[in-house]
């Protein structure tokens, strides 16, 4: 058994998905290690949001496997896969019927935490995420998309998962709110260190939050690299990423923090 | 007024099939909704249900309500009692409205909504009861209002196989050539139906989700 620190936390091992006679992905192989964001970048097609789906089981591969920890996640039990992975989509997806309260605090509620425990997680996880405690008790249709979006991560967050997937989580927002939500993402991160893997088409957004950047086109991985190496990188597709988006994107890969 | 005259001579008759029609309309009603309810749900889960269950309920309500209630009369136990055997059948014409909206407010639900709900690690049992049926309440219950109102009304031909309700009134006066014994079938169904029509929008639009 090799040590923790060594087990990438998640690794797709060749694998391949095909729906109705479509190749989606083919032959993915990719290693996620603790604690980094890897971005998956590439255009609508191009397979990342199915990779993402494989992660948690939304999808199960035509062939290879995924490993979360080591164990192939066909293996694991399927809810209990899920719930120690926070999940967050573009369409943010809260119960409409449900106060920002219980969409926050719903995995922790069927995970049979007590009510208290409940209620100062959810009072907490707003706070981080940047919101008033006061929006516990509204509804969602209440909420700017910028007040959704932090719900809905603030909901990944709630039963404190080790992995996070984001799939294009910022991708609705008007740009003002996407660069104040990237530079909270950024903030988050650096305090709880979570194993992301993010879905975008945004390279500014991909340089900006990753630790590394995973390339794809048309089903297959292009090719992996940290963002510095990214923006000189003599690959093809890579480079016609750089020249697409042009200037200002240096400033975006020192993290735009600052 | 004539009419009213005669209903109020006749009170005691007028209130006891007035509750045998309610009765009717009642557990037809009743069994139609967990009948329906399901189906729906199940149709809306398992697509390649969808046909079969939409046609057989479809078919059914081609079925003259007249030549149905004489379809089922031939039938053992069923046909023992008039009223067993139209509580059947109103039971049957109603499952269409039911069936249709369950499955029309389960299919719209957000996409998202389900998706992240999955993604979070719900049970597919968890994501029906505080999620798909909570979203598609309203729905439901409109299917379940046009039912009750088909039924109050289809409920007064049950009369022709004697299951009685407010239908014998209304036979009773066309056989005696007698407005104001039709009339006093005719109203209080109508004023059944127009308060259940109401009572089931009041709590559709009380259980309407945000």
């Amino acid at each position: 058994m090799p040590a923790a620190s060594t087990t990438p936390v998640i690794e797709f091992r060749d694998v391949s998905y095909r729906v109705a006679g479509t190749q989606v992905l083919s032959g993915f192989n990719l290693q996620v290690q603790k604690g980094e964001t890897v971005v998956l970048l590439g255009r609508s097609g191009s397979g990342k949001t199915t990779s993402l789906k494989l992660v948690n089981r939304l999808l199960t591969p035509s062939s290879g496997e995924i490993r979360v920890n080591g164990v192939a996640n066909a293996e694991v039990d399927l809810i209990r896969l899920r719930r120690g992975i926070g999940y967050v989509i573009q369409d943010v997806g809260l119960f409409p019927h449900f106060t920002i309260e219980s969409n926050v605090g719903i995995v922790p509620k069927i995970e049979g935490w007590p009510q208290e425990r409940i209620r100062t997680r959810v009072q907490e996880l707003l706070r981080m995420v940047g919101l008033a405690p006061e929006i516990a008790t509204r509804y969602p249709h209440q909420l700017s998309g910028g007040q959704r979006q932090r719900v809905g991560v603030a909901r990944a967050l709630a039963a404190d998962p080790e992995i996070l997937l984001m799939d294009e989580p910022f991708g609705a927002l008007d740009p003002l709110t996407r660069d104040e939500l990237q530079r909270e993402f950024l903030l988050l991160q650096q305090r709880l260190h979570k194993t992301v893997v993010f879905v975008t088409h945004d390279l500014r957004e991909a340089l900006r939050l990753g630790s590394r950047i995973a390339l794809m086109e048309a089903g297959r991985l292009e090719t992996v690299l940290a963002p510095h190496e990214f923006l000189h990188s003599t690959d093809s597709l890579a480079s016609a990423y750089v020249r697409a988006f042009g200037d200002g994107l240096e400033s975006a890969a020192n993290r735009g923090t600052s | 007024m004539n009419v009213f005259r005669f209903i109020l001579q006749n009170h005691d008759q007028v209130l006891e099939l007035t509750l045998e029609h309610l009765r009717l309309v009642g557990f037809s009603t009743l069994f139609a909704m967990l009948i329906g309810i399901p189906l729906g749900i199940l149709i809306s889960h398992r697509p390649r249900f969808n046909k079969p269950v939409l046609a057989s309920a479809n078919i059914i309500q081609t079925i003259p309500s007249l030549a149905l209630f004489g379809f089922l009369l031939p039938v053992p136990w069923l046909g023992d009692r008039a009223d067993r055997l139209a509580i059947l059948a109103l039971t049957l014409y109603a499952l269409l409205p039911i069936i249709r909206n369950t499955y029309t407010g389960i299919r719209g639900v957000d996409p998202a909504v389900m998706e992240a709900g999955r993604g979070m690690g719900l049970t597919e049992s968890q994501l029906l009861f505080q999620v798909e049926l909570p979203l598609a309440v309203s729905v439901i219950l409109s299917g379940v209002r046009v039912a009750v109102v088909i039924s109050v009304g289809l409920a007064t031909i049950a009369a022709a196989i004697g299951a009685g309700g407010l239908g014998e009134f209304i036979f009773r006066g066309l056989a005696m050539v007698d407005d104001r014994v039709i009339l006093a079938g005719a109203i209080p169904a109508a004023l059944m139906a127009l308060v259940a029509d109401f009572s089931v929008g009041w709590l559709e639009r009380r259980l309407q989700p945000q």
